[in-house]
């Protein structure tokens, strides 16, 4: 039992907190959100030259061979620039989808292209408002599925079909996709319909699926750590510089106490990302808990410090020209995204036995 | 990062839990799963000696000094191994906790001769003279006074919230032994042995009814000159130093004890079908999801301290848990109503769950209140500029 990084871990950490801390600047943000949302020459940098896109996927398959806590060390890294980045779509999804249901033959194909970059994934849950989403025929798919997390940005998709979990390629006849204009500009969403678009079913959809929420809802939970931990940094630095009558903010109690909480929050939030992390990569009986928890409580947090930037920082903090409604988007689209903090609850109540008989 | 146990480490757990089941199947049979801190104090001390006996009381500390030398992870597997065989409170637990890790760290080798084996052997029970009745969150305000006399220290002075003094051999206190010095300056971290004239007890009755806390005046009390921690006038940076150990492997004990108070109130939901009831089910899965993230902060920050740093994040812990508790005292009587607020016969006692919305008002005061805690925070892990001091003359 050692529950602090390894040194490795340490430096992999390091390293990714200075390639984003010069990278994913505010400025490029800004660009790639008025674009597709998608930081292109990041992407290629943080898959070629920084080498540790694909970190949880197998050496064997152009990968890293790390587990869950290296993927959410980079998660956390990257929320805390809220980086304009496929990162979760491509590499918290639709990988360990391939790489948990998909053949051997599926996983070589198309696993080392997602390490290096060259293909950029998503990951759509087919649904319609409440209507069945999207059915599996015989190597085609019919249905839609409206939020695609950077769906006009990816090549490829892994949908969750009613009776299946398959891959389908831009490009396929039958497919459309729509662009949605997003409150989350880092992370806008597409709308996909299915014609009877070709479609390569994965072998095991049920641990294709397993796979994908359990990594996603990790990844989620760590970018908002991350995102949590930069609207505290920065709002104490404002609240030290800042001075009104005649005090630095930072100095009156009802903004210290408030920057405390966002540290009390943020620090549970920090075992629960890790705890979770560790847990899917030990096979612990407890990682179904784990994550469940990690994505509830870190999403309520990073809603939390987000509101708190907000409010701390006053008018400016309601500026478009400020980043702090970059991470207030962001928290928002982290709490709606594969399950709301509400849900994951459920499920947690769920497995404490208050459904057993007393 | 790793969060499972080694073969090795799970063998302790086994011999720990065996030792453990032998012992509360037996002879101690009767104190087992008590959870009142004031409970059965001649059996419970009975209890600290036998731990002694067996060197499972202080399994941390040196083998020298009556400990266990046992590895971090040792010490987070009894703590849990204890809580969970439902051992009784330790009625030392300030001095395993508090006064035997500052001896260890400031005392002088004849201090440590002197009073750690004494206090791993449960012969001696300790308790904490620090608050009095101007000086609570301004903790520096101390007015208790002492000075030499021959070979002795004399202290007169009026302490308050010294729990667990009517079952204590020794208080630990600070008083200011420089005559005119204020605030941290001037103050001296003093042992004196409790059963003397000098000494009064004095029970204060709490909102549960009982009286775990107490009023301790010195009134011409003496101790040995040689009963000084640290320097005269260092008394403030060793009082500093023992606030460091409330957040030690103990915390993770005191969780399991937590672990059991909420296992109650999910009973008492399952019994009266508030389990199905959706906002209290948010509420429980919330409680459950703080208790793990109590039990995951501490071992980072344990797993911290033993690189020999420790992690600002540790300053968090104290709010964290109090506010916990005092949140699940609430759902407690939501989920029970007013079946909750009333009790079968005359005595003003209530049972564990009622007595827990009451007592948990406590935690998010004592050791410090949630709002001084939140200076602490702010100051010392964020940076933020200090509160200004006042100064009424």
């Amino acid at each position: 039992m050692h529950f602090a990084f390894t040194d490795e871990q340490g430096m992999i950490a390091e390293t990714a907190k200075a390639f984003f801390a010069e990278n994913a600047t505010s400025e490029r943000t800004r660009a790639a959100m008025a674009d597709t949302g998608v930081d292109r020459a990041l992407w290629q940098a943080f898959t070629g030259e920084l080498g540790l896109a694909g970190v949880a996927i197998p050496e064997a398959m152009g990968g890293v061979g790390l587990g869950m806590v290296e993927l959410a060390i980079l998660a956390e890294e990257a929320g805390r620039h809220t980086a304009a980045l496929p990162f979760l779509a491509s590499l918290g999804l639709a990988a360990p989808a391939i790489l948990a249901g998909g053949s051997e033959e599926q996983k070589a194909r198309l696993l080392p292209k997602l390490a290096s970059g060259e293909l950029v994934a998503s990951f759509a849950v087919a649904s319609a408002d409440g209507a069945p989403g999207a059915t599996l025929g015989d190597d085609t798919l019919t249905g839609a599925a409206l939020h695609v997390p950077h769906g006009a940005a990816a090549d490829l998709f892994v949908v969750v079909a009613t009776n299946g979990v398959a891959i389908v390629e831009r490009g396929a006849p039958g497919l459309g996709s729509t662009p949605l204009t997003s409150m989350d500009q880092t992370r806008p969403y597409a709308r996909l319909d299915f014609g009877g678009v070709a479609a390569e079913a994965l072998a095991d959809p049920r641990a294709a699926a397993n796979a994908a929420f359990a990594t996603g809802w990790l990844a989620i939970a760590a970018d908002a750590l991350g995102g949590a931990q930069a609207c505290l940094d920065r709002t104490v630095a404002y609240a030290q510089e800042r001075v009104q009558f005649g005090r630095a903010i930072g100095s009156f109690q009802a903004v210290k106490h408030r920057l405390a909480d966002m540290m009390v929050a943020i620090e549970q939030a920090r075992s629960a990302v890790y705890w979770a992390a560790c847990a899917i990569d030990e096979g612990s009986d407890e990682a179904e808990f784990a994550v469940h928890a990690a994505k509830a409580f870190a999403c309520d947090t990073y809603s939390h410090c987000a509101g708190e930037m907000i409010q701390l920082h006053g008018g400016i903090g309601f500026t478009w020209e400020h980043d702090a409604h970059l991470y207030f988007k962001r928290a928002r689209s982290n709490a709606s995204l594969l399950g709301t903090p509400d849900w994951h609850r459920e499920r947690v109540a769920g497995l404490t036995g208050l459904d057993e008989a007393a | 990062m790793k969060l499972g146990f080694s073969p090795e480490e799970e063998a302790f757990r086994a011999e720990a839990a065996a030792w453990l089941a032998a012992e509360l199947d037996g002879p101690f049979a009767d104190v087992r799963g008590l959870t009142s801190l004031i409970a059965s104090p001649e059996r419970r001390r009975d209890w600290e000696r036998r731990l002694g006996e067996a060197g499972w009381s202080c399994v941390g500390w040196p083998k020298a000094y009556g400990g266990r030398d046992a590895t971090l992870a040792q010490q987070v597997i009894f703590a849990e191994e204890y809580a969970r065989a439902g051992a009784p409170p330790r009625l030392n637990h300030i001095g395993i906790e508090l006064a035997g890790p500052t001896i260890l760290a400031f005392g002088t080798e004849e201090q440590k001769a002197r009073f750690l084996p004494a206090i791993a052997r449960g012969e001696e029970i300790w308790c904490q003279g620090f608050s009095e009745p101007g000086a609570g969150s301004d903790l520096a305000n101390v007015r208790t006074k002492a000075w030499r006399d021959g070979d002795e220290w004399v202290i007169e002075g009026q302490k308050v919230w010294t729990s667990l003094a009517q079952f204590s051999d020794w208080i630990f206190a600070i008083a200011r032994t420089e005559e005119g010095s204020k605030g941290p300056k001037g103050l001296s971290f003093l042992l004196v042995p409790v059963d003397q004239n000098g000494v009064t007890v004095r029970p204060i009755h709490q909102i549960t009814g009982e009286a775990e806390f107490n009023e301790t005046f010195f009134d011409g009390a003496r101790t040995g000159a040689a009963n000084i921690l640290g320097a005269p006038g260092d008394g403030w940076q060793v009082a500093m130093g023992l606030l460091g150990f409330e957040r030690g492997v103990s915390t993770l004990a005191q969780q399991m004890g937590f672990r059991n108070e909420l296992d109650a109130v999910i009973d008492a939901a399952r019994a009266n079908g508030e389990a199905k009831n959706p906002l209290i089910r948010q509420r429980i899965a919330k409680a459950e999801i703080g208790l793990k993230l109590m039990r995951y902060g501490a071992l980072r920050m344990l797993s911290d301290a033993e690189g020999g740093r420790l992690n600002p994040s540790a300053l968090t812990y104290k709010i964290q848990w109090a506010t916990w508790r005092r949140d699940l005292g609430e759902l407690a009587m939501d989920v029970l109503g007013q079946a909750g607020e009333t009790v079968a016969g005359h005595d003003y006692a209530f049972p564990a769950l009622p007595n827990l919305f009451l007592y948990s008002r406590a935690d998010t005061i004592y050791g410090g209140t949630n709002e001084i805690q939140r200076n602490i925070i702010a100051e010392r892990a964020l940076g933020l500029p200090r509160e200004p001091r006042g100064d009424l003359k």
